[in-house]
């Protein structure tokens, strides 16, 4: 048994060896196919970072009226973080704080300081920031709550109704993403695994002379199998090991272009964190697909 | 050892290659099955080899009904037969020592025996020199041997030759065709298909004529008349 394991791996190197040109374009056609998946892969990490800073940026605001004490305020916000598991942060912003933040913001435009100075008095109210890490529905609810409950009366407005329609609008676009990228990546992997499947099916194609003299010698069909799918997996091996060395430069030189695109979002340091995903991805997609591809074929040509 | 009953071989949609063939062969002969081009010799030995099914009828090799073999045992059939073929059915990408050895670790046989029994047979047939080279790199007679090594390398019980010497020049073709007589001697069994009148009325063995896929003679000491 491992004699025979043995020799039908010994084959499949040989073949490999003796067939340079076709081992070549076969390994070529599965590198672009296995970045193609990469890519989706690289996509994936770059749309849930830009979904993540979207959903970062939506938040509500409950004004509460001039005049309330800051313990009160802290404590509706006490009683708001109590509301819900998915709320991910309530932040008071005093009076005081809003003008400065107002100032800092506008610091520029001399006509907006200058009626805020016509103004006299800090015209900012108190109000509580409120982020959650759920769909708006979760927002509706928060401030519907806000304004039907208790401290109902010590709310001068919640800013929800006037976001409503941007954060709806948002969060479509969002799923819309999503969505196109599920189906994306369904079409790629499609065409991926066609074009791997086609490209070892024209190696063997190369090789049914041969299959038809191993079968009339009696070889089984294990032994005939056996090489051709070995082979399959080795051009997989090695275009993974292409593919993973080229991610892995590839996103190192792209982290300082996509930073300046997307601050904060490193796509190396992507790469690092879920390098096991690419390593799962590429070597299961090149072996299995290459392995399979070949058993398919072969077997194809067997029952003939 | 090999036995045709009734057998019509029939392609869609309906060429006869062969019709209502009977015959027998028994352990040790040698049988020659002549006849023109298309007359049905390459079909009987698809037929012999389990690589066809009769449309009609049942081909047994040792009382095994073909037919109703599994696939492991039509392989075990096809080891126990060397095969030669006028198109040689070499590997093209083993080399000259792989082709050989193939046919023995098809057998399961031992590492230590296959080096030592492969270098025999290509010194006996005269390729000791080509071990490493590919049949590609081999002229037409060398490719022959080449099959013909690998044909006997496993002992087989049968040597089933379709045309071996279709492709060869007659000091060649005499070559092939006395190494077979002697193979017989030795107490296997041949079977021989060819059109070639000069050999067939040389060896005066048992000739099965074919004709449109029709038994014309089976003669005991035959000649070539067709």
């Amino acid at each position: 048994m491992t004699e025979n394991l043995k020799r039908i791996f010994n084959f499949a190197v040989n073949d490999l060896n003796r067939n340079k040109g076709i081992s070549v374009a076969a390994i070529f056609v599965l590198i672009i196919t296995i970045m193609l998946v990469t890519g989706l892969v690289f996509f994936q990490g770059v749309a849930n970072y830009v979904t993540a800073e979207i959903k970062n940026k939506i938040d509500i605001t409950a004004y509460f009226k001039d005049g309330v004490e800051e313990e009160k305020v802290l404590s509706v916000r006490d009683e708001i973080i109590k509301l819900s598991p998915n709320i991910k942060n309530v932040e008071y912003v005093s009076k005081d704080q809003a003008l400065e933040i107002f100032n800092e913001k506008h610091k520029d435009n001399p006509v907006l300081s200058q009626a805020l100075q016509e103004v006299g008095d800090n015209p900012f109210l108190p109000s509580l920031n409120i982020t959650t890490d759920r769909d708006p529905v979760q927002y509706a609810s928060i401030a519907s709550i806000l304004q039907n409950s208790d401290f109902g009366e010590i709310i001068e407005s919640v800013d929800f109704s006037q976001k409503k329609d941007t954060i709806d609008k948002v969060y479509s676009i969002v799923s819309n993403i999503n969505i196109f990228g599920i189906l994306l990546s369904i079409v790629l992997v499609i065409i991926a695994v066609s074009v791997v499947f086609s490209t070892i099916k024209l190696t063997i194609d190369n090789a049914k002379d041969e299959i038809s003299t191993m079968q009339v010698v009696g070889a089984s069909d294990k032994f005939i199998k056996g090489p051709f799918v070995i082979q399959g997996m080795l051009y997989g091996l090695v275009a993974f090991l292409v593919c993973f060395l080229l991610s892995a430069l590839f996103s190192y030189f792209l982290s300082f272009k996509t930073q300046s695109m997307l601050p904060g979002f490193n796509i190396f340091g992507y790469f690092l964190t879920n390098w096991w995903i690419f390593v799962l991805i590429q070597l299961g997609f090149g072996v299995i697909v290459g392995g399979f591809s070949a058993l398919i074929v072969v077997k194809r040509y067997l029952e003939k | 050892m090999i036995k045709f009953d009734n057998v019509t071989k029939i392609y869609p949609p309906d060429a006869v290659v062969l019709q209502n063939v009977s015959f027998e062969i028994k352990e040790g002969e040698f049988v020659c099955v002549v006849g023109k081009s298309g007359a049905g010799k390459t079909s009987l030995i698809r037929l012999m080899l389990g690589m066809e099914a009769p449309t009609i009828g049942e081909v047994y090799f040792d009382g095994i009904r073909l037919s109703e073999a599994s696939a492991e045992k039509i392989q075990e059939i096809r080891r126990r037969i060397g095969g030669i073929y006028q198109d040689y059915k070499l590997l093209p990408r083993k080399t000259v020592y792989e082709n050989v050895a193939y046919i023995m670790q098809v057998e399961g046989k031992e590492n230590r025996e296959i080096e030592s029994e492969v270098p025999k047979i290509l010194e006996i047939i005269g390729l000791k020199e080509k071990l490493n080279n590919f049949p590609d790199e081999l002229s037409g007679g060398e490719q022959q041997r080449l099959a013909i090594a690998r044909a006997l390398v496993n002992h087989p019980d049968i040597i089933i030759a379709d045309e071996p010497t279709g492709n060869l020049d007659p000091y060649n073709s005499y070559e092939v065709v006395s190494l077979l007589q002697k193979i017989n001697k030795a107490g296997k069994t041949v079977i021989l298909a060819t059109h070639d009148r000069e050999i067939i009325n040389k060896l005066s063995k048992r000739v099965i004529t074919l004709e449109k896929g029709k038994i014309l003679r089976d003669e005991s000491e035959g000649r070539f008349i067709i």
